[in-house]
């Protein structure tokens, strides 16, 4: 393709589907202004959560849950072995794996993969069981108490639709939150990360970017200024249906066979 | 410095991440190593309050290696420039500079002058004299741009060698020789080695092909010297060839929306719109006495009676004629100092008896805001208009006071009305932010209930008071009576229509023809002007400030974004870009350049300099105004065309900055004899305590990225809230260790003014520094609580004294003193009383 | 729904049709993810404004429907922000219309301990009776020394720094106008 898959304003491209779409969050530009955050809520009308003054840094939203889509991690890195004193943060967001575990033990359908490579709830599909909830290797996932359902970020795939960018990288200040095509965004992120590491950051690394790793690479991952422990990360994290979903394979392939058989029978003369 | 960008800005912040990306180096000094220094190349520590000495000690570096930018220094500065005989500098003087005062604690400014033949030189930030009211009280004349002349069209004595023992250049040096890295590393507790590196990355990064531009906001401003930190700034980037040019200047980060308009078309006491003053009691009895004493004899000050006299038909139109001084008359005179500080101190004495509020929150967003409830308890009438039930409009109900029973309602016989306000989305209006750029913003729905703008209520209650007024024949109500108040109507609510108002700014000449821009403005009355420097915003009868042609397609300049004062210029005294033969300085710099072949400036800006006036020419000796200036004299609104390494007058406080230690300190001066700054603005009263060496530690409040001022804005909604929604004080390890104080537990801070509570963040972000062998403790305290709202807490503002800097009554609270104790603050009613 | 969508909706034949055989994409999208858009194409109107919070002024789009705030973000257009909002602009439509905020005048006798309701219009009646009353009571036409002042110290005004030019000029020039002198803005503060 040569045109850009990029619209605009900044989102999918009109016919751009099959292009994988997702996020490189760059933690070394990340001022940890939240503004990812209250974007994200504002824009997907995600209820509000206070947890009060948590002591921790300046993190009071803890954790990624059903009422926090987008969260920031702040680490304040003592010094150590020659390396000053470091405040680190890092907006942390689903992960929308290549191989994921959310939608691939869903039952009810309601977990898609979208045409945009994005991974989605739909919470008029969701009946609340929670099977994805202990799935995702990340703890992303989450049921929100008020109404039963499982919530994430949907990477504003109704924003997609109208050509826009997720909520959140737009208004990210520092352009911290990149949004793009995951092809380009990969090849932009394997730059900068050798750039960082020679800057000064010898432990930088990106995290989630890998086909091969565990859940078959991220559809939005990071580059990280130390091991992704320090920011409260998995360091390997597994799609635990991964062999599962092999199996479900052969099966699913033969009832299909079947169906299509039972399908063509009833309404052959239709086609 | 005195910025934490990347909190209180971070949308501006994006220019800092996208210059790093371009191998730009970013030093942070800030007394707490914040979100900004994360980013930073560089983090450097510095004690709070030591400001200046770090500065001199930056000054020194420059003077000392000979680093300065010699050929911009020589052109484009009063480096040159000789003072006169008599002149001493605080090394001689014990802590300050010839012609001080010691019974007033003021200086006279006539050693301070240039030599030569001639010559009285006063500041185009203004003459300033101190006035004593009351046998007990020091009080300020504090009026700005009073003349900005060389009054006398003398010759200046000038030593291009910069040889001579009197030129600034000597006096600079001898100034700031103490200054040393190791005197700057015992009195800012910064390391000899971090000091060196950022002064000479300053100096590397200085020339032809390089500049360095120095970002400040309120951790300046908010001393009792804050505006001798600027002025320290200033020395530096003139020195260093930074002023004028892209990738340069002093960038000073404001926090509000439109504060730079507030301070444009000022809702302040000492100035009337576009910087012009106040008129003065005794002083500016007529327009021709004002012109003498505002107006310049050199460059664009020299047109101030025009300005003066186009305000004033655009406020009293017809009525306003040659015969009677077109209404100079009817402006009301000041007399001292009429600043928000001194206004609540007046309540508390009863002086003052009715206050409006116009989205302002002084109960908890001023310092010693106790002090202010108390001042609004003592009124007669208040009116507050905002968005929310703010504490100004409840400190009666359910305030600390009331709380701790020291107040009951039914001894507090202030009358309160509350105005609900319109929010910017429900109004048409412009907003000037930090860059001078006024932005004009729609209106997208229409207020609801009785919310209203303050437009709206600023206009009606006119309309009202002019027509119960209307008739009584007084002599004292004319002005009120002859004013220009017809405005035509919109929406629902009989809103002012904003655009004819902002016509009105612009200014029109014979038959409404609307101005194209300041230089029409004339003295005869024929031109109406409401503010001379936004003068061209509307010109043509098109809403400039409305513009929005995409950043994508234009040039960086980006001139056709909304528009900028003055005449949409977007660096002011750009002359400086080019050199003094009118080349850029190099190209990869270039940005305002004469062209020989039109015999005219030009380039990517607006040029800042008379458009046809060469660079080699030289004005006939008897000219004056903009024919005085020569071909490379830059600064333009200078009076000799300079800019001002010395400020000869115009400051309340010195010719130089110099160090003096904050009003509380816990640290003895290191730097001379002299604690404080003798000219700071105390107002001694009950209510307003000195903290005594009680209180160990240094206490010093600011903002986070989640919340906004003192709240107001962001503690009633629930987005930001959630996300800082305790008030809480960040304490060092040690700190914690000495005091008892647990992480995440709750600490009592408090001052001689009050005490407060707040939920204790350990962290090593707050670090202590080693002064003079001794370990000195810093607090740190965001000043967004207060006790309304969906994330109520403790206000910080009610641990800090009002003591202010003497130039611009701005209160000191980036640094005081303190103590704090682990637990939550005594509660319990005590008796009234 | 007629047959033949509703035959073509029906799982298995979508799983097939669509070649999505898991059933982990197309074949289970619901009704409404295919119908979603972004809510802001629904707008009105689309209002050029500019954040209230600080002085950076980076442009904002507000999204109107039935004349109610129906969405704000970053303007890209704008070469100063390009676009962005940090999280106090990133709330700037929880600040408008947030359940916190005042629709009533109110107003407080002395001595009392609760508020009233009050009239708009009286409220401002009063309030210019208030005004008229204590210039008068406290008016200065000359000072100790004889000096002209024409003034009155007895009431002045205090605004906060996101008001409007417009707002600012009127309020200067009406007060300046009455002899007032304490007009004092945040901008100090």
């Amino acid at each position: 393709m040569t045109e850009s898959p990029l619209s605009p304003d900044g989102g999918p491209a009109p016919g751009t589907q099959g292009v994988r779409f997702g996020f490189f969050t760059d933690t070394s530009i990340c001022i940890g202004c939240e503004a990812c955050e209250v974007a994200c809520k504002e824009w997907n009308g995600v209820p509000d959560n206070p947890v009060g003054f948590s002591g921790l840094s300046y993190d009071n939203t803890l954790d990624l849950g059903a009422n926090a889509w987008r969260h920031v991690a702040f680490v304040e890195r003592p010094a150590a072995d020659g390396e000053p004193f470091a405040w680190l943060m890092a907006s942390d967001v689903c992960k929308h794996c290549t191989s994921a575990a959310c939608l691939e033990v869903c039952p009810t359908g309601a977990i898609f993969g979208t045409e945009f490579g994005t991974v989605v709830v739909q919470d008029d599909v969701c009946n609340g069981c929670g099977y994805c909830v202990t799935a995702c290797p990340y703890g992303v996932i989450e049921r929100r108490a008020s109404d039963g359902g499982a919530w994430k970020c949907t990477l504003c795939y109704d924003r997609f639709k109208g050509g826009q960018q997720p909520a959140c990288a737009q208004a990210c200040p520092t352009d911290s939150i990149q949004f793009g095509p995951l092809d380009e965004l990969r090849a932009r992120a394997a730059d900068r990360a050798e750039e960082v590491v020679a800057a000064g950051h010898p432990r930088a690394q990106l995290y989630g970017h890998d086909p091969d790793d565990g859940v078959g690479g991220n559809g939005a991952f990071f580059l990280l200024l130390d091991d992704p422990e320090v920011y409260g990360l998995p360091p390997d994290p597994v799609t635990p249906t991964r062999q599962i979903a092999q199996m479900w394979r052969t099966a699913g392939v033969a009832a299909l066979a079947a169906a299509v058989a039972i399908v063509g029978a009833v309404f052959g003369d239709r086609r | 410095m005195g910025s934490n960008m990347a909190e209180c800005h971070p949308v501006g912040f994006q220019w800092v991440v996208e210059a790093q990306a371009r191998g730009a180096t970013v030093f942070h000094v800030d007394p707490r190593f914040t979100r900004t220094s994360a980013l930073a190349d560089h983090y450097v520590p510095l004690r709070a309050g030591s400001d200046i000495a770090f500065l001199g000690g930056v000054v020194n570096y420059i003077l000392s290696g000979d680093h300065d930018f010699r050929d911009y220094v020589l052109a484009y500065t009063n480096a040159s420039h000789v003072i006169v005989d008599g002149v001493a500098l605080p090394d001689d003087l014990d802590g300050v500079f010839s012609g001080f005062d010691e019974s007033t604690r003021s200086y006279d400014h006539a050693t301070w002058q240039y030599g030569g033949e001639d010559v009285d030189i006063v500041s185009a930030a203004g003459r300033r004299e101190r006035v004593v009211a009351e046998a007990d009280r020091v009080e300020e004349g504090g009026q700005a741009f009073e003349g900005v002349s060389i009054e006398k069209g003398g010759r200046i004595e000038k030593d291009p060698t910069l040889q001579h023992p009197r030129c600034v250049y000597q006096l600079l040096k001898r100034h700031y020789a103490r200054y040393t890295p190791e005197l700057v590393a015992d009195a800012c507790g910064v390391s000899v080695e971090q000091f060196r590196e950022l002064a000479q990355a300053l100096c590397d990064n200085s020339g032809r092909d390089r500049t360095s531009v120095i970002v400040y906001s309120v951790g300046w401003t908010q001393h009792t010297t804050g505006v001798q930190c600027i002025r320290a700034a200033s020395i530096i980037q003139l020195l260093l060839g930074n002023m004028g040019r892209p990738g340069g200047g002093i960038l000073a980060l404001r926090g509000h929306a439109s504060i730079q308009g507030s301070t444009d078309i000022p809702t302040l006491y000492d100035l009337l719109p576009g910087y012009l003053p106040m008129p003065s009691v005794g002083r500016h009895d007529t327009l021709d006495s004002y012109e003498q004493r505002t107006s310049s004899r050199k460059g664009f000050w020299a047109n101030s009676r025009a300005y003066m006299v186009s305000l004033l038909k655009a406020w009293w139109g017809d009525a306003a004629t040659p015969d009677n001084d077109f209404c100079f008359g009817y402006l009301p005179r000041i007399s001292g100092d009429h600043s928000a500080y001194r206004t609540a101190i007046d309540m508390l004495d009863r002086k003052v008896r009715g206050y409006i509020l116009l989205g302002q929150n002084p109960a908890v967003g001023s310092a010693n805001s106790r002090l202010h409830r108390l001042a609004l308890a003592h009124l007669d009438w208040l009116v507050v208009r905002d968005l929310t039930m703010i504490e100004s409009a409840t400190f009666w109900l359910d305030g600390p006071e009331i709380d701790s029973g020291e107040l009951r309602p039914e001894d507090i016989a202030t009358e309160v009305f509350f105005l609900p306000a319109a929010a910017h989305v429900e109004k048409d209006g412009t907003f000037t932010n930090t860059q001078r750029v006024v932005q004009w913003h729609a209106k997208a729905v229409e207020p609801k209930g009785d919310c209203r703008s303050d437009l709206w209520f600023t206009y009606h209650l006119g309309r009202r008071v002019r027509a119960k007024l209307a008739g009584a024949g007084r002599e004292r109500d004319r002005p009120v009576l002859d004013l220009t108040w017809e405005y035509p109507m919109t929406g629902l609510h009989n809103e002012v229509d904003a655009a004819a108002v902002l016509q009105e700014i612009n200014g029109w000449g014979p038959q409404r023809r609307p101005l194209n821009g300041f230089a029409e403005l004339r003295a005869d009355g024929s031109t109406a002007c409401g503010c001379w420097i936004y003068s061209g915003c509307y010109a043509g009868g098109q809403n400039a400030t409305a513009r929005r042609v995409p950043g994508s397609q234009q040039s960086l300049v980006a001139p056709e974004w909304a528009w900028a004062w003055p005449a949409n210029r977007r660096i002011l005294y750009n002359r400086a870009s080019a050199d003094p033969q009118g080349r850029p300085w190099s190209q990869r710099k270039a940005y305002v350049w004469w062209d020989d072949e039109a015999q005219a400036w030009t380039g990517h800006d607006v040029p800042d300099f008379p458009p046809h006036l060469a660079p080699d020419a030289v004005p006939p000796a008897d000219a004056v105004g903009v024919e005085a200036l020569a071909g490379d004299d830059a600064f333009i609104m200078q009076a000799d065309g300079k800019g001002w390494l010395w400020a000869p007058a115009g400051l309340v406080d010195g010719p130089l900055p110099t160090h003096y230690e904050p009003h509380e300190s816990p640290v003895r001066n290191p730097v001379q004899r002299r604690q404080s700054s003798p000219f700071r603005e105390q107002l001694p009263h009950e209510h307003n305590p000195t903290n005594d060496a009680s209180y160990p530690f240094v206490a010093t409040t600011y903002r986070v990225a989640e919340h906004h001022t003192a709240g107001g804005m962001s503690r009633h909604q629930r987005r930001l809230s959630e996300l800082a929604r305790e008030m809480f004080v960040e304490v060092h390890p040690e700190l914690a260790a000495l005091r008892g104080l647990e992480h995440g537990g709750w600490a009592t801070v408090s001052s001689s003014r009050s005490t407060i509570e707040a939920r204790v963040l350990v962290t090593e972000r707050m670090q202590p520094v080693t002064v003079d062998g001794r370990r000195v403790h810093q607090v740190g305290l965001p000043y967004h609580w207060g006790p309304n709202g969906t994330a109520p807490g403790d206000a910080a503002n009610d641990l800090f004294a009002i003591v202010l800097d003497p130039n611009v009554h701005i209160q000191e609270v980036k640094s005081a003193t303190c103590d704090v104790t682990p637990g939550r603050r005594p509660r319990g009613r005590k008796d009234p009383g | 729904m007629d047959l033949g969508k509703r035959v073509a909706a029906w799982p298995v034949l979508r799983q097939l049709r669509t070649g999505d055989r898991l059933g982990l994409g197309e074949a289970v999208k619901s009704d409404s993810s295919a119908a979603l858009r972004p809510r802001t194409e629904d707008a009105d109107a689309v209002v050029d404004s500019i954040c209230p919070f600080c002085a950076v002024g980076c442009a904002q789009r507000i999204f109107v429907k039935d004349d109610e705030i129906l969405h704000i973000e970053g303007d890209p257009a704008s070469p100063i922000s390009r676009g962005r909002l940090c999280p106090r602009g990133s709330s700037t439509k929880d600040l408008v219309t947030s359940d916190r905020r005042e629709y009533t005048v109110r107003y407080r006798r002395p001595g009392a301990a609760e508020w009233e309701n009050l009239d708009l219009d009286t409220a401002m009646d009063m309030i210019a009776d208030r005004i008229i009353a204590t210039r008068d009571d406290t008016w200065q036409e000359l000072d100790e020394n004889r000096h002209r002042v024409n003034r009155t110290l007895g009431f002045g005004t205090l605004g906060g720094a996101a008001l409007d030019n417009e707002e600012n000029y009127l309020i200067k020039k009406l007060f300046t106008a009455l002899g007032a002198v304490q007009i004092e803005n945040q901008a100090r503060i």
